[in-house]
């Protein structure tokens, strides 16, 4: 049957009907997930949202929001978790795509291949208290590492743990999960990097860096850029990491968010817990729309095979 | 195929549901009133959710036995390890024969308050709150507690000044202490901790913009350097100095971090630091408490308002701030403000006293006002003082 003897049957437009709904059923499979993300995504940065323009009895008004954004602490909370997610998610993204580009050379399919990938896949979920407390175990006073430093090189920076204990030591422990997220998101275009054009541009008089160069930066930043941003809001949201390894409420946004919900000396301030909230919302959103533009320019090229 | 009755029997059969629908109605009728008339004694009529004090609820007896018909009790952030709380929940659910439901143990006295508006009208409300005095003044008067008299309440130290009331009744004190392994030898007086000895070993527990054990552990250095509780500018220098000498760390001491060595001097609440004596003496190690001044704070135990188990709640109170749970905070290493009673009529528990000691004198706490002014006044000079880079 053709096209045209389709027409015939249902409404005059094919807009209605039920032959209109019988595409429009895979839709169906779609509710699941937008009941999921509806609760659990968008109720609640609506309720953040709302509740940041709200005082405290709950009547419109931006003068929490205004006092939240001229305080200097939280200036200062917020300008650390921005420079820490930068510096991690440059430097997991540098490193993991070197290790992501070491593993694409390598023998597709191989033991270790196959190993890494999945070192990573269970890596990248390696935060929190179990992070923390490793870290400490091995580089903190009394860790190993400190211990046998203080022995072998007591002037080396190991013996002396204080640099876990700041903004240095945190970039470090979240770069330990940046990483293998980025092999994770890296990879897949890697591996459509083809070993064709590499050749095409040879057997054109090419040499190395001006394969790089012309062809091969070009093809991967978007995917590099959008999973360094990637990188960038998974370290700007990390909260368990942090809360255990620095007892300041002022030093990160998530932590001052946490002081203002829970504090026990009478603190607790759900207005300007929403308020820096819906400021971090901003900032993932606008990340986010960068990623998402940056994707659709990659897609085009991982569709062609 | 209908059945063909007699129409004698069925007559007899009339005569016979007339006589046993009678008799059956009289039953029903008298069967009805048994309730009824069982309404004179108190356990029936009461409603658990607005009594003010035992004998409104037929004494201990009626208490216990309501309780036992609901069955559970909701508590909520009581860890176990926490002024001996431990015992204390399954010695009343054993006492009682009810079941405890133990919500959140890690969490703070606002997330008390929280989980019971959240869960208002369900039934994992918790029913009782153990919440920190800024928390409680914070939300008397607003309806969250329901006013509760405990038998021993009139004894009870503070009781009358902070809620004459009873919306809340002070339970328990802590002074804080340093608390500091054995090995790093004795510790005599506050400056021996700039020693460089002490290099990245010392830990306050928690944010003082959080955590009450940290506010209370500045007030307690303040107190010992001269200051007041409405000037905590010498304690916050002295942290200054710790911070800037390399010796103290912003990492928030836990029991594991206790137990590896990571934080082996910790400034805490002293019931804290009396289950760690005991967890380091099971591992056969040291560890020693200096207490530079007497600073304490005092927690609070609430009836919620909406408590979904009322009769349970009011005997937890009567449990707890009676006798036996005086006792058994007191061997948590917590000063039950019941103790001073108890010493007075010579009541005291031997293995209380052993463990608290016979002292009268309680440790100075701050007001609320008090708290807020240094809460402010930290906000800017905590991270100035202890910040890092």
């Amino acid at each position: 049957m053709t096209q045209l003897q389709y027409k015939g049957t249902g409404s005059a437009n094919g807009r209605t009907g039920s032959r209109y709904w019988r595409g429009k059923s895979a839709y169906l499979g779609v509710v699941p997930f937008l009941l999921v993300s509806g609760l659990f995504l968008l109720y609640p940065t609506w309720n953040v949202a709302s509740g940041a323009f709200q005082d405290k009895h709950g009547k419109f008004s931006t003068s929490v929001l205004k006092e939240v954004f001229n305080s200097k602490v939280a200036r200062h909370a917020f300008a650390n978790s921005l420079e820490i997610s930068a510096k991690t998610a440059i430097a997991g993204a540098i490193l993991g795509g070197l290790f992501a580009w070491a593993l694409v050379n390598g023998k597709p399919g191989g033991y270790f291949y196959r190993v890494a990938v999945a070192l990573s896949s269970v890596l990248a979920q390696f935060g929190g208290v179990m992070l923390t407390f490793a870290f400490l175990a091995t580089f903190g006073f009394n860790g190993l590492v400190a211990n046998i430093a203080l022995k072998v090189a007591p002037h080396s920076f190991l013996a002396d743990s204080s640099w876990l204990y700041g903004k240095f030591g945190i970039s470090v422990l979240y770069t330990f999960f940046q990483i293998p997220l980025m092999v994770l998101v890296f990879l897949p275009t890697l591996e459509n990097l083809k070993p064709q054009w590499r050749e095409a541009s040879d057997a054109l008089g090419g040499k190395a860096h001006e394969y790089w160069v012309r062809i091969g930066i070009p093809i991967l930043t978007p995917s590099f850029a959008g999973a360094a941003l990637l990188l960038f809001v998974n370290s700007f949201s990390a909260y368990a990491t942090a809360a255990t390894l620095i007892n300041l409420s002022d030093f990160l946004t998530p932590l001052e968010i946490a002081t203002a919900l829970t504090s026990e000396t009478g603190g607790a301030n759900p207005a300007e817990a929403k308020s820096l909230s819906f400021f971090m919302v901003v900032v993932v959103i606008i990340a986010m729309t960068f990623y998402a533009l940056l994707r659709k320019r990659v897609s085009r090229w991982e569709q062609r095979r | 195929m209908t059945k063909h009755i007699p129409l004698t029997t069925r007559r007899n059969v009339v005569k016979f549901n007339k006589f046993t629908s009678g008799s059956v109605a009289a039953a029903l009728v008298v069967a009805l009133a048994i309730p009824a008339l069982s309404t004179t004694s108190a356990s029936a009529a009461v409603n658990y959710a607005k009594i003010t004090n035992a004998s409104q609820g037929g004494g201990m007896a009626g208490l216990a036995a309501a309780c036992k018909k609901e069955g559970q009790l909701n508590v909520i952030a009581l860890p176990h390890y926490w002024a001996n709380y431990g015992d204390m929940i399954t010695g009343f659910a054993k006492t009682y024969g009810v079941k405890i439901d133990e919500a959140n143990p890690e969490g703070s006295s606002q997330e008390e308050i929280d989980a019971a508006v959240t869960n208002k009208g369900t039934n994992r409300s918790p029913d009782v709150f153990d919440i920190g005095l800024a928390v409680a003044v914070k939300y008397l008067g607003t309806g969250t507690f329901a006013p509760y008299k405990a038998k021993t309440w009139s004894y009870l130290q503070f009781a009358q000044s902070i809620d004459p009331t009873a919306e809340v009744s002070p339970n328990y004190t802590g002074t804080m202490t340093i608390g500091y392994s054995g090995a790093l030898g004795t510790i005599t007086s506050l400056n021996d901790l700039l020693d460089p000895k002490f290099k990245g070993k010392i830990a306050l527990n928690g944010d003082p913009l959080g955590s009450s054990a940290a506010m209370n552990g500045i007030f307690m250095i303040n107190k010992a350097l001269g200051g007041t509780f409405d000037d905590v500018t010498k304690g916050v220098a002295f942290f200054a100095k710790l911070k800037a000498a390399g010796n103290f760390i912003n990492v928030n001491p836990t029991e594991a971090t206790i137990a590896s060595g990571q934080t082996p001097v910790v400034i805490d609440n002293g019931y804290i630091q009396a289950g760690v004596v005991k967890t380091m003496a099971a591992a056969g190690k040291v560890w020693k408490m200096y207490t530079p001044a007497a600073v304490g704070s005092t927690y609070n135990s609430a009836v919620s308002a909406w408590a979904p188990h009322p009769a349970c709640a009011r005997l937890w109170m009567e449990y707890s701030l009676g006798e036996t749970g005086a006792t058994i905070w007191a061997t948590g290493g917590a000063t039950p403000t019941l103790w001073v009673w108890l010493l007075k009529t010579g009541r005291a528990s031997a293995e209380g006293k052993a463990a608290i000691g016979v002292s009268k004198i309680v440790a100075e706490k701050a007001t609320a006002d008090q708290t807020a002014k240094a809460r402010v006044y930290l906000k800017t000079a905590w991270p100035a003082a202890v910040g890092t880079n």
